[in-house]
C-alpha cells in the first residue's frame, strides 16, 4: 500500500516550548490511523501543521509524494484533505442542509460559475444523502446552532466528507458524544472508509473507540512519537503504559 | 421572512413596488427629494449590509465610498460625460479602493478593523476637502446635471426619483442574486466561522476582499446618484457621520437581513422628517427611539420579526410532535 501522507521531522515551537519536536510518520492509503497521547502532547498542533493552519518551524509534509508544506488550509482542502475540529465548528445560523452545501460548494466549478450558476451549486441531492447517511433527516432545515452537542458533532463530521476527500483528519470525534450516537458515528466512519476508500487519521482519548476502529495507532508524548503499531501491540508497550494508558 | 406563504409574499412585494411607483406622483418637490434620498441611501446601506451584515466585516468607511462615487459622477458629468458612464467609473473606482481596504481585514477584525476603516474615512474626507484642483475643495462642485435616460430629461424631481428607484430595483435584484448564490453562502461562512470555512476549501482571502469590494462598489453607485440628486456637492455630507448613519441604518433595520437596509434607510431618512413637528426635540426623540430599539432587539427591527416567526415555527413543530406522541401512546 502506498503512502497518502508522509510527514517528515515536523517541528513547531511557540517561544521556548517545543509543542511538536520532530515527528515523522506516514499514513497508508485506505487505513485508519489512530493518534493518542496525553493532553498537551502536541496532537492537535501536529494536525494544524499538517493542515496549513499553523506554519511548522521545520520539516515537511507530502501528499501523494508532492510537497504541500505551507499551503493554505483552503488549498489543501481542494487537494482532498479534510478535517473535523476538537471543539464544535459549524455555521450556527445556517441550516443543517446549508452547512453541508457550503462544505461542498468550493469543490464545484470555479469562482465565476459559483457566482452566476445554481444557488445550491448542484449539491442539494448530495447534501440530502449525507443528511440521511448521518440520520439527521428531521433536522435538515433547522439552524445548526440549535442542534444538540452530539448532533453538531455528527454534522461536523458529515461536513468533512462533502467534498469527497481522500484523507480526513478527525480531532476527537467522540468527545462529548453519547454512547449510542458514538456507535452510529463509528459505523458511518467505517462505511465511508470501506466504500469510498477514504483514509483517516483520528485523534481520540476514548480507547475503546480507537482500539476498535483503527488499524494502526501512533502514540505521542511531549511532542515526539513514542510508539507506532497495531492496537494490541501499542496497548502492551511498557513506555505507552507508563506515559499514557496507566497501569 | 420564511414564515409567510409564498403567494402572500409576492403579493406584498408587488403592492409595495406599485405604491413606490404610483403614490409619489402626487408628492411635492420636497417629498420627492426625501424619497429619492431614501432610495439612494438604501443602495449604500445594502452595500454595507453585504460587507458587515453578511460577511461580518466591520466597516466605518461606507460614507467615504458614497463620497468617491459622488465626486466621480460630479466631475465627469460636469465635464460632459453621460451619467451611466460616470456610474460605471464610480463602481470601478470604489470597487478597486474597497478591494485594497479589504487587505487590513485579512489581518485584523472587529473593533481594530473598525479603526482602520475609520482612518480611511477621515483620509477620504481630507482628500475631498484639500485637493481643490480636483474636487473644488470646500466650495464643492455645483450645477451637476441630471441625465437624459432614453432621450427623456430627468431634470424634474419625479423623473429623477424614477431614476433612483430604477437603480434601487437593479441593485436589489443583483444583491438578492448574490446572497443566494454560493458566494453569499461563503460570505456568511466568513461571518459565522472563518476557521471552519478555510478547512472546507473556502478561499477566505478572496471572499473577504470581494465582500469589501462589492459592498464599497454599491456605496459608489449610491454616491453617483446622490450627486445629480442634490446637484451640488461639497465634502461635508461625506464625513464620518455619514458612515455612522449608514452603519446605524444597517443595524437598526437588521444586519444580515435582506430587507434590513430598506427599513433602516427609511427610518434614518423619513423619521426625522415625521418628527419635525417636535421642532428642537426631534433628534433627541430619534436617539431615544434608537436606544430603546437596540436594547429591546439588538438584531434590529427584522430581528424582532425573525424571532417571532421562529417562535411560531417551534410552537407548531412541538404541537406536531405532541400529536404524534399521543397517537403512538394510544396505539400501544
Amino acid at each position: 500500500m502506498s503512502a497518502v501522507l508522509e510527514v517528515t521531522d515536523i517541528k513547531k515551537s511557540f517561544g521556548g516550548i517545543h509543542a511538536v519536536n520532530g515527528v515523522s510518520f506516514d499514513v497508508r492509503e485506505g487505513e485508519i490511523l489512530g493518534l493518542i497521547g496525553p493532553n498537551g502532547c502536541g496532537k492537535s498542533t501536529l494536525f494544524n501543521c499538517i493542515l496549513g493552519q499553523l506554519t511548522p518551524s521545520g520539516g515537511e509534509v507530502k501528499l501523494d509524494g508532492k510537497l504541500v508544506t505551507g499551503l493554505r488550509p483552503s488549498e489543501l482542502n481542494k487537494l482532498g484533505v479534510s478535517r473535523t475540529f476538537q471543539l464544535l465548528q459549524v455555521f450556527p445560523k445556517l441550516s443543517v442542509r446549508e452547512n453541508l452545501i457550503l462544505a461542498g460548494q468550493e469543490h464545484q466549478g470555479n469562482m465565476a460559475s459559483r457566482l452566476v450558476g445554481r444557488s445550491d451549486a448542484g449539491l442539494t441531492d448530495a447534501a440530502n444523502q449525507m443528511i440521511g447517511f448521518f440520520k439527521l433527516d428531521h433536522l435538515a432545515d433547522e439552524p445548526a446552532g440549535g442542534l444538540s452537542y452530539g448532533q453538531q458533532k455528527l454534522l461536523d463530521a458529515a461536513m468533512a466528507f462533502m467534498g469527497g476527500p481522500r484523507l480526513v483528519l478527525l480531532d476527537e470525534p467522540a468527545g462529548g458524544v453519547n454512547p449510542s450516537m458514538l456507535a452510529d458515528l463509528k459505523e458511518r466512519l467505517v462505511a465511508i472508509n470501506r466504500e469510498k476508500n477514504a483514509t483517516f487519521v483520528v485523534i481520540e482519548h476514548n480507547m475503546e473507540f480507537v482500539m476498535s476502529l483503527c488499524s494502526r495507532v501512533m502514540v505521542m508524548a511531549e511532542g515526539k512519537v513514542l510508539a507506532m503499531g497495531r492496537p494490541d501491540e501499542v496497548r502492551k508497550n511498557p513506555a505507552v503504559i507508563e506515559a499514557y494508558l496507566g497501569h | 421572512m420564511s414564515g409567510f406563504a409564498k403567494p402572500l409574499k409576492i403579493a406584498l412585494g408587488l403592492a409595495v413596488v406599485a405604491a413606490l411607483i404610483v403614490v409619489p406622483m402626487n408628492f411635492n418637490r420636497y417629498g420627492l427629494f426625501i424619497l429619492s434620498q431614501w432610495a439612494v441611501m438604501s443602495i449604500a446601506a445594502m452595500g454595507l449590509n453585504l460587507t458587515l451584515g453578511y460577511a461580518g466585516q466591520v466597516s466605518l468607511a461606507q460614507g467615504a465610498f458614497v463620497g468617491i462615487g459622488a465626486y466621480a459622477a460630479a466631475i465627469m458629468t460636469t465635464h460632459g460625460w453621460p451619467l451611466p458612464a460616470a456610474i460605471l467609473v464610480a463602481i470601478a473606482l470604489s470597487f478597486a479602493v474597497g478591494w485594497v481596504l479589504g487587505y487590513p481585514a485579512l489581518r485584523v477584525q472587529h473593533h481594530y478593523l473598525a479603526f482602520v476603516t475609520l482612518a480611511f474615512s477621515t483620509l477620504a474626507f481630507l482628500v475631498f476637502r484639500n485637493e481643490s484642483w480636483l474636487t473644488g475643495g470646500i466650495y464643492g462642485i455645483s450645477n451637476i446635471p441630471r441625465p437624459h435616460i432614453f432621450g427623456i430629461a430627468t431634470n424634474k424631481p419625479l423623473p429623477f426619483y424614477y431614476v433612483c428607484l430604477g437603480s434601487l430595483a437593479i441593485v436589489s435584484l443583483a444583491v438578492w442574486w448574490l446572497i443566494r448564490s454560493p458566494w453569499g453562502r461563503a460570505f456568511m461562512a466568513l461571518r459565522e466561522n472563518p476557521l471552519r470555512a478555510q478547512s472546507l476549501g473556502v478561499d477566505t482571502r478572496h471572499y473577504t476582499l470581494m465582500a469589501f469590494a462589492i459592498g464599497s462598489a454599491l456605496g459608489g453607485v449610491a454616491g453617483a446618484l446622490y450627486a445629480p440628486l442634490t446637484q451640488y456637492i461639497d465634502p461635508v455630507p461625506f464625513n464620518l457621520s455619514l458612515s455612522l448613519d449608514l452603519l446605524m441604518m444597517v443595524i437598526v433595520g437588521g444586519a444580515g437581513f435582506y430587507f434590513g437596509p430598506f427599513l433602516g434607510a427609511m427610518i434614518a431618512v423619513l423619521l426625522p422628517e415625521w418628527l419635525r413637528f417636535t421642532e428642537g426635540y426631534y433628534l433627541m426623540l430619534y436617539a431615544i427611539a434608537v436606544m430603546l430599539l437596540l436594547i429591546w432587539s439588538p438584531t434590529g427591527i427584522l430581528g424582532i420579526l425573525d424571532r417571532y416567526l421562529a417562535e411560531r415555527r417551534t410552537k407548531a413543530a412541538s404541537a406536531l410532535r405532541a400529536v404524534a406522541k399521543s397517537r403512538l401512546e394510544t396505539a400501544q
